[in-house]
């Protein structure tokens, strides 16, 4: 019988001997499902481009897409002033872009001035901008670097996540980088070859320089089922992102490979139109500008129902703008409503609405009718408008189905405004709720249930536009958090969009990738991938 | 068996179609939009004959209410195309000329037209708030109003053919009306022509509905059509799991094959 102290010793031999049997070394293959319109991460607004300069750049904070926390990059440390305008940041020593050349505060700067160029039409340079002005960047030792912008950036820190450092000196430009890879080779409409970067700045704990993995290559494919085929067939390691059905029918043949990170940041919502311009009758404008209507509606909306057969129980329902996976600004203190058509009638009753025969009429007896248009194509979409029109005409209301092509759709919700309600999904890539600011704002084009107000229509407008501007300014995030918590408070009690499901991000990893802990935060499956080993030969299991 | 057998039983299953598409009501077990939630996707069963739908709608009770709107409506529309063709295709065939120019001129623009634009752009233009049924009648009395450009052209070489024919020469010869040669000579001798491009239209007009219906033209949810029913085809992996979901591609082969078999052939015409 084997004595307790040898017992222990083996299990930690064993402990200590995992590790070495996943290599170092190997090519990591997945697919891109899109052309990269540039490999020149200032110029970067597509999620081909993105997923390469996720792999290839080094910036100077990272967001932790696990734990959701900024951690240092290639700055040690950084400090905001109290004004919110002023971030001075500590830089690593003896770091080197992927060509030799050395790092430096110069880098930073001539980053963030090419960034912030008007000239320069940078996307991510637009998060940035806050008010009128110029950017000052002070470089007072070559590891030191203090930027201050014309106006307050809320969530100022969190911005420089997506700002890849270039080289102020590199003969190769934007080629020269600091992140894990760089890319070797790219031959347009097939593949992008990213080589392991042997001046990459990381270590693992044991000191061992990083990335373990040699080589990236990135298929471009934008068919999503041969790309299921080929990740089947063993010849990818990776999907990024698997719809439920394909998720479902994968989890069937070999569980092993099927990840289901979680409730995502996406949602699919419902919303009346309530624009004044809208060519609908009056009666219709009163119904869909009363609270009470659309709480009634929300309410009488299964939810539940949408998660477990649109997306086969993967999703879960919503309620608010915040998806709970976003840790910090969720607003927990807000009631999840129940579904509840006895209660929706109740509401209904309220607010002047009768049934009536089995069918819902208003105080002047016009039967409450109205059409839900979606986009055509989207199978989830249609299926969640048809689920829809069936729980609604358990209250007595008669919904009608039309799907548009997208650019139809989009002029009519954009435009011409000529439609009831729509279902349609908001994709939400940033946690700060700054990103929202364009769904918030009254004066937006993105507000979709009543877009480009002039001043805002409702006493409850005025205050989230108050709310959201006090939030970009606010000098911590608590005061900030405070006020977004109020916004989803009046979300929640008007219903300006019902929110329908929250999506889960659905990944699929070969069980030779060791390491791989997909996230619901974008790059979902590969947001560690310096850390990542192929294993030994995979044991897949799957359709060779 | 001999052809007046086969075309007895392509009758007889042709009629069993119809009269079960006719009474759909009173033939299925549930209504067609009836979501029965907690069995998405059943198997076939004694409660469900074919199993349900991803959304858990008896797909026996669609089935049979999309036989209503497909054999109803699409026969309509191939109708609406064919009419329109053997007019203008006879009358292009039998005048020549700039008559005939300006016909196939109309005609070669139609056919270069790409249909499903055409489609999306008259849909854009209709209003939202339509009923299913005015919707899918909306849409097939479309298809027949753009689907007869190449019956057009087919039935012009017929014309054009016959005209030239010794037999009507000789019929203009003893003397014959205009009117004559057109009803007792040329249309007995087109009917073929005309009945073939008819029969040929109905799967095509019910495969196109379903493809209009992917892009939000065709027959709007919860109404059932054939069309509709074979977008369930499009995940073939599915289909190989679920091979009772193949039952609306089958009725459609089977209905398409009666309607060949109890054609008259040409010799029979002649």
């Amino acid at each position: 019988m084997p004595s307790p102290v040898k017992t222990l010793a083996l299990s930690a031999l064993l402990a200590l001997a995992l590790p070495v049997c996943a290599q170092t070394g190997g090519e990591l293959h997945f697919c891109l499902h899109g052309e990269p319109k540039t490999f020149n991460p200032i110029l970067v607004d597509d999620e081909a481009s993105e997923n390469v300069r996720y792999l290839t750049g080094g910036v100077l904070i990272r967001l932790n897409r696990q734990t959701q926390e900024l951690e240092p990059a290639l700055s040690t440390s950084w400090k905001i002033s109290r004004d919110r305008r002023t971030i001075t940041f500590h830089l690593r020593k003896g770091i080197h872009f992927s060509d030799g050349t050395a790092f430096s505060s110069e880098d930073v700067a001539y980053t963030m001035r090419l960034l912030m160029d008007p000239g320069t039409h940078s996307t991510t340079g637009d998060s940035f901008r806050s008010g009128e002005g110029t950017l000052q960047v002070q470089t007072p030792a070559p590891d030191a670097v203090a930027i201050t912008f014309p106006a307050p950036v809320a969530g100022l820190e969190r911005l420089f996540d997506q700002v890849a450092i270039l080289s102020a000196h590199s003969p190769k430009k934007e080629m020269a980088v600091l992140g894990p890879f760089y890319v070797a080779e790219y031959k347009a409409g097939s593949y992008v070859l990213l080589q392991k970067n042997p001046n990459y700045w990381k270590r693992d704990a044991q000191g061992h320089p990083l990335p373990y993995i040699d080589s990236v290559r990135l298929d471009i494919q934008r068919n999503r089922d041969i790309e299921l085929l080929r990740f089947r067939r063993g010849e990818l390691q990776l999907i990024n992102r698997l719809d439920a059905e394909q998720f479902e029918r994968l989890q069937h043949e070999n569980p092993a490979v099927t990840r289901n990170a979680g409730t995502g940041l996406d949602a699919e919502e419902l919303w009346f139109n309530q624009s004044p311009a809208a060519p609908l009758p009056d009666y219709k404008k009163a119904w869909f500008a009363t609270k009470e209507f659309r709480k009634a509606i929300s309410m009488a909306i299964n939810r539940a129902d949408l998660c477990r057969i649109v997306y086969t129980g993967y999703a879960k329902p919503a309620y608010g703008p915040v998806s709970p996976s976003n840790h910090f600004w969720f607003n927990a203190a807000l009631e999840d409503p129940k579904y509840d058509p006895q209660g929706a009638l109740r509401l209904l009753a309220q607010a002047g609405f009768r049934l009536d025969n089995d069918t819902l009429k208003d105080r002047a007896g016009r039967p409450v009718e109205f059409t839900v248009v979606t986009n055509s194509g989207n199978a989830a979409r249609e299926k969640i408008a048809t689920m829809i029109q069936q729980d609604l005409s358990q209250v007595g209301i008669k919904v009608n189905v039309v799907t548009l092509d997208f650019p139809s759709l989009i002029e009519r919700i954009t435009h011409t405004f000529d439609y009831d309600a729509c279902v349609l999904g908001l994709v939400n890539t940033d946690l700060d709720p700054n990103s929202q600011m364009n769904v918030w704002l009254s004066s937006s084009e993105n507000h979709q249930w009543n877009p480009s107000q002039k001043s805002p229509a409702t006493a409850w407008e005025v205050e989230i536009d108050k709310l959201m501007r006090e939030q970009a300014t606010a000098p911590t995030d608590k005061e900030r958090k405070a006020k977004f918590d109020r916004v989803q408070q009046i979300a929640a009690e008007q219903q300006p969009f019902i929110y329908l499901i929250n999506k889960d991000v659905l990944v699929a990893v070969s069980p030779n990738v060791v390491g791989a802990a997909p996230v619901v935060l974008e790059p979902w499956g590969f947001w560690n991938a310096d850390t990542l080993r192929l294993g030994p030969a995979p044991e897949l299991g799957v359709q060779k | 068996m001999n052809a007046r057998k086969l075309r007895v039983i392509s009758a007889a299953v042709l009629c069993a179609i119809f009269f079960v598409g006719l009474f759909a009501g009173a033939v299925s077990p549930y209504p067609y939009a009836k979501q029965f939630r907690e069995r998405p996707n059943a198997t076939p069963s004694s409660l469900h004959l074919l199993g349900t739908d991803s959304l858990g709608r008896d797909l026996f009770a669609r089935l049979i209410y999309g036989t209503r709107v497909s054999l109803l409506l699409a026969p309509a529309a191939a109708l609406l195309a064919t009419l329109l063709a053997g007019i203008f295709g006879g009358f292009a065939g039998l005048a020549g000329g700039w008559s005939e120019k300006l016909i196939l001129a109309a005609t070669d623009l139609s056919m270069a037209l790409p249909l499903l634009f055409v489609l999306l752009a008259l849909r854009a233009l209709l209003p939202l708030n339509i009923s299913p049924i005015l919707s899918v009648t909306i849409t097939f009395t479309m298809l027949g109003l753009l689907g007869w450009p190449s019956s057009l052209r087919v039935v012009w070489a017929a014309t054009k053919n016959l005209r030239n024919s010794d037999f009507l020469l000789l019929a203009r010869a003893t003397g014959c009306s205009r009117w004559r040669v057109i009803v007792r000579h040329l249309l007995p001798n087109l009917r073929p022509v005309l009945f073939a491009q008819f029969w040929i239209s109905i799967p095509v007009f019910v495969l196109t509905e379903a493809t209009l219906s992917m892009l939000g033209l065709g027959v709007i949810e919860p109404l059932p059509s054939w069309g509709n029913l074979l977008r369930g085809l499009e995940d073939i992996s599915a289909v190989s799991a679920n091979p009772w979901r193949l039952t609306p591609l089958v009725l459609l082969i089977l209905v398409v094959i009666c309607f060949q078999f109890i054609l008259p052939s040409q010799e029979e015409i002649a």
